[in-house]
């Protein structure tokens, strides 16, 4: 086997996914520690030869670009069998992806047609003892695994949302060699179309206070104190996925990695634990106050004031005490 | 149409968790367990596409004895049989490890329709259905929200999440595996009456030589992935944390909001 660190650039419309961007800089850091070669991969139709001019910009040893009519839109058939071909031929240690919802569905694919070690949503990793050990979230982000793959071949890893930083990212001195090669690989689907998941009236992006409740708040009746809340601080409600889930709140307000990302001046999360995927669309908030009856809930270490304690009691007291400052 | 349901066990989100003495795991003493919560979903889905068309819904779950009762619960709301792989050689696997094992056990019997759950609330890999749809090579989706069956059953109309707000509609032909996102439908509850006849309704206890799987090929000993430990997660900077009745609490709160962040 050999010591390439390949990424496996996702891509719409000719450019590069911001997560992306992202896995190119952990596989230059991961080229360097191991003393392998990064290298991209594009999967796509002629359209994303755009993608592999533009990573040959960057400081990889190559550019391959996979390329076939059965590829040129995604489906997760598609660019498993792609990729296992290519996998196959070359055989790199390890292949790095975004964690996107794409590569979630299809990766798994791809382990499995290869009987390759999975490791999905890596935030780090770390070299100890001549392996290479991953870090990833488990049991809704409360936790931390360390885990590393067993035997030889391949390892396959998605790298989380941020876990990465982009501008990390190195060019190239000279441009990195485009590989083409051609691939057979069938779609599994026929793609309809894309549409929006639900009407959007409300735009949170540009709210600058939102109050923004969890399955704590414990059932739809209790929605009356964070709305108590969010008037007096002059704010937009927002949720994470359960309560939309439950039918609660209108799916227009959530906020997350399949709903809305907000910035607001000032985030007040309540009964919310903090799952990445609830924090990714609340992450760039200025002020992030927490309310939460569990201290060990994620939210705190991302937050800038915390309070443990039940919301039913902490929201009454801070909408009164709201009201008086505004008054006074 | 016959559909099969792959339901998981996992910690109940809201239970405090203790990582165990040896590191490795969490401590399972005492802790309350429920099906996964995506899997509620996906075994409402299920019942939904049987009864319109006259089907049947077989629930699959791996994992140790405990796991009946999640089993008793799924027949309760309208499953027909279950199969439990509960033989401690099927324990501990990898997503590619239990979704070989699901696969085999699903194999034995012909189906339509995989259903499993997007995402388990404790491994997390987001990929077991995934890998029992490469096994069995059928078609598959993931993070599914609406489901219509097309030309007498033989394709499905599926919607699919896509990030920020947008579905991607799509026709996959069947059999297939598709994974199920929370928020799809609303699940049931079971009755007094499903209940009581939960308790007569079969669940099977197939070992690994009845798949076809050898030592070696299922649970622990066919993993990819080695679990090294569980921690809890360095806290870094963190919050500010406000402490003391509420009212105190609420008053300091609105007074650093307005001072120090100045967001007031
Ligand atoms: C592909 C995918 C996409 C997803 N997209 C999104 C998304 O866009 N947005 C999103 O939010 N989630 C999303 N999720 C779900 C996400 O993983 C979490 O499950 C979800 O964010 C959890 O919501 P929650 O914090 O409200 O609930 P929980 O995790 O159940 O947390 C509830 C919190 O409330 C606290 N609590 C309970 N009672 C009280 C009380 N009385 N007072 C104070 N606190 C209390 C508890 O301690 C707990 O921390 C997605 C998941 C997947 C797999
Ligand atoms: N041990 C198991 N038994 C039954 N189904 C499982 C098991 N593990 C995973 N699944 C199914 O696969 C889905 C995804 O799980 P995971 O790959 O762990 O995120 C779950 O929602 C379940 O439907």
């Amino acid at each position: 086997m050999g010591n390439a660190i390949w990424i496996v650039l996702e891509h719409r419309q000719g450019k590069p996914h911001r997560m992306a961007l992202e896995a190119v800089a952990a596989g230059q850091e991961l080229a360097r520690v191991t003393g392998g070669t990064a290298e991209a991969v594009v999967v796509g139709g002629a359209e994303a030869r755009a993608v592999a001019d533009q990573a040959a910009g960057w400081q990889l040893g190559a550019v391959r670009f996979v390329a076939g009519e059965g590829v040129a839109h995604y489906t997760p058939g598609g660019y498993a069998g792609a990729l296992a071909e290519a996998v196959e031929a070359d055989r790199p240690a390890v292949v790095l992806f975004p964690h996107t919802y794409q590569s979630v569905e299809y990766v798994p694919r791809l382990a499995q047609a290869l009987g390759a070690a999975l490791v999905p949503e890596a935030v780090s990793f770390e070299q100890r003892d001549g392996r290479l050990v991953w870090r990833r979230p488990v049991l809704g982000g409360k936790l931390v695994a360390e885990v590393a793959a067993r035997g030889e071949g391949p390892v396959l890893v998605t790298l989380q949302s941020g876990a990465f930083a982009a501008d990390q990212l190195a060019a190239a001195a000279e441009p990195a060699p485009i590989l083409e090669q051609s691939t057979t690989a069938a779609a599994d689907r026929e793609v309809l179309g894309v549409e929006e998941a639900a009407e959007q009236q409300v735009d949170l992006s540009q709210a600058p206070v939102i109050v923004a409740v969890g399955r704590g708040v414990g059932k739809q009746e209790n929605l009356v104190l964070v709305r108590e809340l969010a008037e007096a601080l002059g704010a937009e409600i927002g949720a994470s996925r359960p309560v939309i889930d439950s039918g609660w709140l209108e799916r227009e307000r959530q906020i997350g990695s399949s709903g809305q990302t907000v910035a607001p001046r000032l985030y007040v999360a309540l009964g919310i634990s903090g799952a990445i995927q609830h924090v990714v669309g609340m992450k760039g908030s200025q002020v992030v106050v927490a309310i939460n009856k569990d201290p060990g809930a994620p939210i705190f270490a991302i937050a800038d004031y915390g309070v443990v304690g039940d919301l039913h009691e902490v929201v009454p007291a801070l909408t009164a005490a709201v009201r008086e400052a505004k008054a006074g | 149409m016959r559909i099969a349901v792959c339901v998981k066990q996992v910690p109940d989100t809201e239970a405090r968790l203790r990582v165990r003495k040896d590191g490795q795991w969490i401590d399972e003493e005492d802790l309350p367990f429920v099906i996964n919560e995506n899997d509620e979903y996906a075994l409402e889905e299920a019942l939904r596409l049987a009864e319109a068309t006259g089907g049947e819904v077989v629930v699959f779950s791996l994992g140790p004895e405990r796991v009946r009762e999640a089993l008793r619960k799924a027949l309760a709301v309208g499953a027909a049989r279950a199969v439990h792989l509960k033989d401690e050689a099927f324990l501990g696997g990898d997503a590619l490890a239990t979704g070989r094992a699901l696969a085999a056990a699903i194999r034995g019997e012909s189906f339509d329709l995989v259903l499993t759950g997007s995402q388990s609330d404790d491994a997390g890999y987001g990929a077991t259905g995934t890998i029992i749809a490469g096994e069995l090579g059928w078609p598959h989706a993931w993070l599914v929200m609406g489901v219509e069956l097309e030309d007498g059953g033989k394709s499905v109309k599926v919607t699919r999440e896509m990030e920020s707000g947008l579905n991607e509609l799509s026709r996959i032909g069947l059999p297939a595996v598709l994974q199920i996102q929370a928020g799809i439908n609303h699940p049931r509850y079971a009755s007094l009456k499903g209940i009581m006849q939960a308790k007569k309704k079969e669940i099977a206890s197939p070992g690994p030589a009845e798949l076809g799987l050898e030592a070696g090929q299922t649970g622990a000993a066919a993993s990819r992935l080695e679990l090294l430990n569980v921690a809890f997660p360095e806290s870094g900077e963190g919050a500010q944390m406000l402490e003391g009745e509420p009212a105190a609490i609420a008053a300091e709160l609105v007074a650093r909001l307005q001072r120090e962040a100045k967001v007031l």
